[in-house]
């Protein structure tokens, strides 16, 4: 079992001063493997935050990141799945699950994640898996009224991959689960 | 003489004296092991002749001393046998001691016989006492005298005639017990002080250390009373204090002031001090101007703050006791009469007396205010406080109702408090500053008036405003950074729900940072620009309740505020953070329906893209902002929306670098068709900017081909796999034929000799064609798109 925190867009301090209390309390170092972060966190100082939940940190450029050296995107193999990470400011419709497959086929991943939109999605096509772990601050979004603060945690296991999803509705954190398996005829053409 | 020649010398002296000692020692005990009492008082005389010495320091008469005091406990023993078995009548003794050649040890003899009396019951114990602490005065030396009436405090302490002891009685009453125990403690304290003037001028400093080694000498006698049973609170209120002040008083003695006014204060009970608050206060006037009573006060304030809260019980007490007005009339007076005090001395006394008053009312703010309001008083008329143990205490002071009532507003309701900051240079209002930032952060409370935003505001101004002072450029980067950050943090902290007070409150604000600096604007711009975003969402969520017109008008100033605000960053300058912040209001605008207020956002933008961005990697980011920005927008007419597609394109088209221009155009095939119901669906635009990127990726192989690389093929499969978007959504300009030569192209240059083979591009256009395939075998509304299509 392998633990995967995705999460982003958290427009501090921009948008939004802290992540919310009952989600600092609930993320403890030590617990979680790998993070993937979309983007936008904005400052060092959530970097840092960040880095003290996990060693194995990855994060891609949002639009409003102090630090420019973030890549656009990035690909990496955990477990039998091939994850990819983009914040999404650059692929244009901007939430376009289409738009967002071409991506998910172009750097050949299963799970891509995804920010952006500060709505939460997990959206099973063809060629696999599409996460966006929402805002982890509820920070505004000109594309999204009445975000609601959340962030997902990946469950690795094998063929299968577990989504919980973590909202903060009304000042209460609910949580939704989602499965997904991968067919092991999936393989690229190496 | 040199020190450690002097030390070695003393040392010296004291194991001569040692020997001596237990030489006459040895012979005593063995003149009372064969019961002759008469040589026995010999030789404990030539013993207790050692301690006439001047020449050994306090440390060393100790020593000296307590070989003495332990060979006098068996010389005790002894008369104690003597007497019962009748030997000797005590009387006897009491005469016989008196032969000793000295006074010295004829006086510890007669008060080690008077111990032996006491216990006998022969005679009342008030008698011997009396007798004992009056002869005593015979020795006039001050530390011979110290340690010989130290001797009497010691053995007789057990024979006190205190309440409930078997000494009391008949004429023996506690009050016989307190008058000893005074009577010694006075001229204990005498000689103590007389020490003072001994000795050379020079040796001012050795003396004080002297003294300050007997101290304890001393203030045992206090330790006495308050052990005495009968030594109630009548008992210390209307004779043990009085007394005792009087004597520190009047002996005029710097040391034995501030050591004695301690030891009251630590030795008697609280409860003891709350009910003779003003007797004791009385005194500190009247102490001389050198004594550090700061110190004494703020103990006497701290140790009744502890006392108020370790129970409940007692707060009433203190309400009754008046003790607040006490004690704040004995802070300005000791003030007062010290003029030489400094500043840090006199803040500390005020902390001192706002932690005490914290907890026995904490809510009367009225009092809080007042004391801060002393504090201004003192503080005026001198320039900004420099003295870091002052600032220190300041800060202190400030940050004492912060924790206490956590929220800040009860700080801010203060009027003394802003007084107080004015008076903090500007390195610690930062740090002041800080503090309240962080208390507000931790509390998670909210600022939710514009006046109090602006008094919050005005209080932090170290952090906000931009000074002079080159202190500024000084400040490291990252700690600025840090600053600068949690202040944009507490911008969020200042809001309401009332929507009206909303707009003050983000108006104030940015009165505010605008008197930052270029340096801060970075930093402090975007919060308020989204705090004015979302009271623009929270106004069109009401838009159905007030009246059109009204909320209009409310959502016009917004837009304009915002306007202003963004133009605020031309002068850091950051035109990107600006580009950005116009785009977010442009969509905004949109949302609002308000086609010429988006327009003038996005030509803003525009600017911002034509005069201000070089960098080529900052220009695709922007063009990519832009596009997916207008994508979004439906406000448009149709003339302003080709103005703005046209102007997305031409700058796609012109990026530097050729894959770049090719994604950015094939970008803006998305301008002309929306998903949505009435979006725009114009199929032809589409092709049309579908074909001019695969021109130039077109012309980015040809450029490749002489290098030899094989990166375009990745832009010939994106444009595939958007030919592909498009014939899925039902565009009919995209015919199968297009999308099959593209296949055909791909192919080719994939299995070509001259392109080197790029794996990540094979699995790209692999996982395309399964795409294809997939959609084909599925079937279905989209399957019917891909019948066409062979693979």
């Amino acid at each position: 079992m392998v633990l995967v925190l995705a999460i982003g867009d958290l427009h501090i301090p921009h948008r939004a001063p802290d992540l919310p209390a009952k989600f600092k309390s609930m993320l403890v170092p030590g617990k979680i493997q790998h993070i993937l972060c979309t983007g936008n966190l904005c400052i060092k100082e959530v970097h840092d935050y960040l880095k003290s939940l996990s060693p194995d940190l990855h994060i891609t450029r949002g639009e409003y990141d102090e630090d420019v050296r973030y890549p656009e995107n990035k690909t990496l193999s955990i477990g039998q799945f091939k994850l990819g990470l983009c914040h999404g400011h650059q692929i244009v419709p901007w939430g376009d699950l289409d738009s967002l497959a071409m991506l998910q086929r172009q750097l050949d991943i299963d799970i891509l994640v995804t920010g952006h939109t500060h709505q939460f999605k997990a959206y099973k096509h063809e060629g696999g898996v599409i996460i966006n772990p929402g805002s982890a601050t509820g920070a505004y979004s000109s594309m999204t009224y009445d975000v609601n603060p959340s962030f997902v945690l990946m469950d690795i296991d094998g063929l299968r991959v577990v989504v919980y999803v973590y909202e903060l509705i009304d000042g209460e954190v609910k949580v939704d689960k989602i499965d997904f398996k991968k067919t092991a005829t999936t393989q690229s053409a190496h | 003489m040199v020190p450690d020649a002097a030390a070695a010398d003393e040392e010296k002296c004291l194991t001569d004296g040692m020997g001596r000692l237990q030489h006459n020692a040895f012979y005593m005990h063995r003149a009372l092991d064969s019961n002759n009492l008469k040589d026995a008082l010999r030789y404990a005389g030539q013993m207790l002749s050692e301690l006439r010495t001047s020449s050994l320091s306090p440390h060393k008469y100790y020593e000296l001393y307590m070989r003495a005091f332990d060979e006098l406990r068996k010389v005790e023993m002894f008369f104690v046998e003597e007497t019962r078995r009748g030997t000797y009548s005590v009387t006897d003794l009491y005469e016989l001691v008196q032969h000793a050649a000295n006074i010295l040890p004829r006086l510890y003899l007669l008060c080690t016989v008077g111990s032996v009396y006491i216990k006998s019951k022969e005679a009342p114990a008030k008698d011997v006492l009396k007798d004992l602490v009056e002869m005593c005065r015979g020795i006039q030396h001050p530390v011979r005298g110290l340690f010989l009436r130290s001797y009497l405090s010691q053995i007789s302490r057990d024979k006190l005639p205190d309440i409930g002891s078997e000494f009391e009685g008949g004429a023996n009453t506690v009050n016989d017990a307190i008058e000893f125990v005074l009577q010694n403690f006075t001229e204990m304290n005498k000689l103590w002080v007389r020490m003072q003037y001994q000795g050379p001028i020079g040796e001012k400093a050795k003396r004080g250390k002297e003294r300050s080694e007997l101290r304890d000498l001393v203030g045992k006698n206090l330790h006495v009373l308050s052990q005495l049973e009968g030594v109630d609170l009548d008992m210390y209120k209307e004779t043990v204090l009085p007394r005792i002040l009087e004597q520190v008083v009047n002996c005029k003695d710097e040391l034995a002031q501030h050591y004695l006014m301690d030891c009251i204060i630590q030795v008697f009970p609280d409860e003891y001090h709350l009910q003779t608050l003003e007797t004791l206060l009385s005194a500190f006037p009247q102490l001389q101007p050198t004594v550090d009573i700061k110190t004494v006060l703020s103990l006497l304030m701290d140790r009744l703050s502890n006392y108020a809260v370790s129970s409940t019980e007692v707060l009433p007490e203190f309400l009754q006791a008046e003790a607040f007005a006490k004690l704040n009339s004995a802070v300005g007076e000791v003030i007062e009469a010290q003029v030489d005090m400094p500043i840090s001395g006199v803040i500390t006394l005020y902390v001192s007396l706002l932690t005490f008053t914290l907890r026995i009312h904490p809510d009367r703010i009225d009092y809080m205010d007042q004391i801060l309001g002393a504090c201004v008083q003192r503080l005026s008329g001198k320039t900004k406080v420099e003295d870091s143990k002052a600032t220190k205490q300041i800060v202190a002071l400030l940050s004492a109702p912060l924790e206490k009532y956590k929220d800040i507003s009860t700080a801010l309701n203060l009027p003394n408090y802003p007084r107080v900051m004015d008076h903090l240079d500007n390195a610690t209002n930062k740090v002041m500053s800080a503090i309240i930032i962080q208390n507000i952060m931790k509390n998670n409370t909210c600022i939710s008036t514009a006046d109090r935003v602006d008094t919050l505001l005005e209080l932090i101004k170290g952090l906000v405003k931009e000074t002079d002072e080159a202190q500024d450029d000084e400040l490291d980067e990252e700690d600025f950074k840090e600053e600068q950050n949690s202040v944009a943090r507490l911008i969020h902290m200042l809001r309401t729900d009332d929507a009206e007070e909303m707009f003050k409150i983000i108006s104030t604000v940015r009165k505010h940072i605008l008197l930052g600096g270029p340096k801060r604007l970075a930093f402090t711009v975007p919060p308020v620009v989204f705090s004015a975003l979302k009271l623009l969402r929270h106004l069109q969520n009401q838009d159905g309740d007030v009246n059109g017109q009204e909320v209009s008008v409310t959502q016009k100033k917004i837009f304009q505020f915002l306007h202003q605000t963004i133009e605020a960053l031309s002068s850091v300058p950051s035109p990107e953070l600006a580009l950005k912040l116009y785009l977010q209001c442009a969509e905004a605008a949109n949302d609002c329906g308000l086609e010429p207020v988006s327009y003038e956002f996005l030509t803003q933008a525009f600017i911002l893209y034509e005069e201000e961005m070089a960098d080529s990697k900052v220009q695709v980011t922007a063009i990519h902002l832009i596009i997916g920005t207008l994508q979004r927008m439906n406000v448009f007419g149709i003339e302003n929306r080709d103005t703005l597609t046209h102007k997305a394109s031409g700058y796609s088209a012109k990026l530097l670098k050729k894959p770049d221009q090719c994604r950015a155009v094939y970008a803006c095939s998305h301008l002309f068709w929306v998903n949505e119901q009435d979006g725009v669906k114009d199929g032809e635009r589409v092709l049309l900017c579908l074909k001019r990127a695969l021109r130039i990726a077109n012309a980015a192989q040809q450029m490749n081909a002489t290098r030899g690389s094989s990166g375009h093929v990745t832009l010939f499969i994106e444009m595939l796999n958007k030919y592909l978007y498009f014939l899925e959504k039902g565009n009919p300009q995209i015919t199968s034929s297009a999308i099959h030569d593209l296949i055909d192209l791909i192919r080719t240059e994939i299995q070509s000799d001259n392109t080197t083979s790029d794996p990540s591009a094979n699995a790209f256009f692999s996982s395309t064609m399964r795409y294809i395939e997939f959609h084909k075998q599925k079937g279905g509304s989209v399957g019917e798109n891909y019948e066409q299509i062979k693979v």
